[in-house]
């Protein structure tokens, strides 16, 4: 069992309550076996005692006591899976709009959204709610399981009509990729081994298409490289380095690169990761780096090349609102970008989301859980990137000056299909 | 820490990923907190975080101290071992002890045989307000409990050091946003994302150094509660058990007398990785003794301020 080279995928789960979604979790990590015997006694014995029958695999994500005395979920559960070729986070997100922002917490990471859906229910309000903010979060790759289908008698139009609607929201929505799988989380069928009640379809597995899913990296999506500074190690025998979490494309040494918002080109005469000394780092690995020239880099600055970011202290951009006051113009926050922490205000609220028509309605304020559109103002300069070109340096959240609670999830610029 | 020399393009792989991402956290709370300190036990998953830690500011040292909560029930190649690790990199060791909790009459003792497993959340919570930590650092991992499943990598806690589950900050992308105010602190889970078989296989690849207990050995032993504890001076044979000498190792790294060991001739990390791959029973489910008292025992220490 010598462990083979493995990628690593982050998953969310997306929906409505109720449609399945932490059963069909629980479904994948008992069927791929992931899961211990005394984990499986655990969630039988829980479910004997709540009256659930004899297995009630939403049990094994709803870990906490009020979840499970509501049947619900709170907040997101991290689980994880192992196949020979690629390791799984998976975060599976609670459905109710009241926990939004925990949903958005699970999905802001994720390379895909495994979107789960009632057959007889089809896309309700929420899972077009949650579809919408995976996109606006960046995902671009889902697979739908169009679940419950035992209780339509397995009936192909049925999964026909929910597959007609996700692919018509998904198009508008811009997703490039989409999977869908009729399932019953339930009892398992094409949930990891095909199903004998679905002859007519033959398409693959929830697993199997988690397993070849080609989303990629969420930190990988920009054609430049772009290495905030988190901290500045000073070396032994003089000098700093410049230390990192990488993200777009790669580094090598001897490449130009810029250090922004000073705007001085340099060159990288060194590269360290966890490893060692390395002539060439991808996305996603912290690393530090030596340059040239002798600057007073440090925390909050950026290290960049071509495209270049944008330097700003006034831009539009897509707010998802937590607060429980509502969000107005003139307001004063903290916020907090790549590294950057700087005070900001409200210049303009743009108007607000319609989720049913993804239009834009005028508004003064934004109540908690609304998705608007506003232009903000920074005490200090920003360093950006739209964040369609990248969800690292395109995201930002703000925080309540008083109680320091992260109050809003922020995105640069605004997605096409707004 | 294992230098890698050679300049041939290595391919990034979760191991790497999972390196990185706990380096990243490491670093984003030192930025963002005033008072921060590792939680150290001498157990697997906090010498890979002080491993990490030590990576994460090299070539300068930590800079933070590392705590011990010492409920006093400690296997003692653990203690040799914590004093080791800590020595190699010249970290500042704090110990916090139970017993001056219980001398200090804050708590009751439970006699010498008794577990002091609940007892260790009033040290800590202690030793966090009288040295200030604004934020503590934990190898705790969302594989390892229902509970945990569910905690953030940041994890708030109030003045009374409690953790409520239901209002938990959110924590998007990997904007960690680590301020609080006086009194109130963070735990930080770097290794959040790792599983048991993460940590070994990158023990395995780092060559870390661990506590001998880990690796299989002979020892005496009764069956007790359906766990193998170890005999010492925390567990006495009770007159229905029988003492039995067995080749032993410990999967987990808690108290002598909660801590259970498993039936093992795994004598090397490769040969441990082997067992854990094929493992059929959690290592909490199969060794902590802690987490049996009910369905949610972690998640009712957790909202005490348990690690």
């Amino acid at each position: 069992m010598k462990p083979a080279h493995k990628d690593l995928l982050r998953l969310a789960t997306v929906g409505s309550v109720d449609d399945g979604k932490s059963t069909l979790i629980g479904r994948l990590l008992v069927d791929t076996r992931q899961l211990f015997d005394d984990q499986l006694d655990a969630v039988a014995a829980a479910s004997e005692k709540r009256g659930v029958g004899d297995l009630d695999l939403s049990f094994v994500t709803d870990g906490l006591r009020a979840e499970r005395e509501q049947g619900i979920t709170i907040d997101v559960a991290y689980r994880y899976a192992t196949t020979p070729s690629r390791k799984f986070i998976i975060a599976d997100c609670p459905g109710h709009e009241q926990y939004t922002r925990n949903m958005a917490t699970g999905a802001s990471t994720a390379d895909l959204a495994l979107v789960v859906l009632d057959v007889a229910h089809g896309l309700k309000e929420q899972s077009r709610r949650h579809l919408c903010i995976a996109a606006l979060l960046g995902v671009r790759t889902i697979v739908a399981a169009v679940n419950k289908m035992d209780e339509v008698n397995w009936s192909e139009s049925a999964y026909l009509g929910v597959v007609n609607e996700i692919e018509i929201l998904a198009k508008e929505l811009g997703f490039e990729s989409v999977t869908s799988i009729p399932v019953s989380a339930l009892l398992g069928d094409n949930v990891v081994e095909h199903s004998e009640n679905t002859p007519w379809y033959t398409g693959p597995t929830v697993l199997h298409a988690l397993e070849t899913s080609e989303a990629g990296s969420w930190t990988t999506t920009h054609e430049g490289a772009r290495l905030p500074i988190q901290w500045v190690l000073r070396q032994l025998g003089g000098g700093r380095t410049y230390a990192g979490m990488l993200n777009g494309s790669s580094l090598h040494v001897g490449d130009r690169i810029r250090l922004l918002p000073a705007n001085i080109e340099t060159t990288i005469t060194a590269i360290n990761s966890g490893s060692g000394p390395t002539d060439t780092a991808t996305a996603g690995l912290s690393i530090d780096i030596a340059l040239k020239a002798d600057t007073d880099a440090g925390r909050g600055d950026m290290l960049a090349t071509l495209p270049l970011p944008t330097i700003t202290k006034d831009f539009e951009a897509t707010i998802c609102w937590f607060g429980d006051a509502p969000l107005h113009v003139g307001q004063r926050l903290r916020l907090k970008h790549t590294t950057k922490v700087t005070p900001v205000r409200v210049s303009a609220i743009g108007g607000v989301v319609d989720i049913a028509t993804l239009s834009i309605n005028e508004t003064a304020f934004l109540s908690t859980n609304e998705i608007g559109i506003a232009t903000l103002h920074t005490a200090d300069s920003l360093v950006v990137d739209d964040y369609r070109d990248n969800r690292v340096t395109g995201s930002f959240v703000l925080i309540d000056e008083v109680t320091n609670a992260t109050v809003a999830a922020g995105m640069v610029g605004r997605a096409a299909f707004l | 820490m294992t230098t890698n020399t050679s300049q041939a393009p290595h391919m990034t792989d979760h191991l790497d990923l999972l390196e990185s991402h706990a380096i990243f956290i490491l670093r984003e709370v030192v930025a963002e907190c005033e008072r921060p300190v590792l939680l150290f036990s001498g157990g697997k998953d906090s010498a890979v975080l002080l491993h990490l830690a030590a990576k994460a500011f090299a070539p300068q040292q930590l800079p933070f101290p590392v705590m011990h909560i010492d409920t006093g029930q400690n296997f003692p190649e653990v203690l040799e071992f914590r004093d080791r690790a800590a020595e190699r990199i010249s970290a500042r060791l704090i110990v916090a002890k139970v017993q001056d909790t219980i001398d200090q009459n804050k708590v009751a003792d439970p006699g010498p045989m008794g577990s002091r497993n609940r007892l260790q959340t009033i040290t800590l919570l202690d030793a966090i307000t009288d040295n200030n930590f604004d934020a503590a650092f934990g190898g705790a991992r969302r594989d390892e409990d229902k509970a945990r499943a569910k905690e953030r990598i940041l994890s708030f806690r109030d003045h009374f050091g409690q953790w409520d589950p239901r209002k938990q900050r959110p924590e998007l992308w990997q904007l960690y946003q680590g301020k609080v105010n006086p009194g109130e602190h963070l735990r930080a889970f770097p290794l959040s994302d790792w599983t048991e078989l993460d940590i070994w296989q990158y023990i395995e690849r780092e060559e870390m150094d661990l506590p001998s207990i880990y690796f299989a050995h002979e020892r005496d032993v009764v069956l007790r509660d359906n766990m193998w504890l170890a005999v010492g001076p925390f567990v006495e044979p009770r007159k229905t058990e029988t003492v039995e000498r067995l080749t032993v190792r410990f999967r987990t790294v808690g108290d002598a007398n909660c801590t259970g060991a498993v039936i093992s001739v795994a004598m090397t990390l490769s040969e441990i990785i082997d067992e854990v791959s094929v493992a059929n029973v959690s290592e909490r489910g199969a060794t902590r003794a802690d987490d049996r008292f009910s369905e949610t025992a972690m998640e009712d220490r957790k909202r005490e301020g348990y690690f």
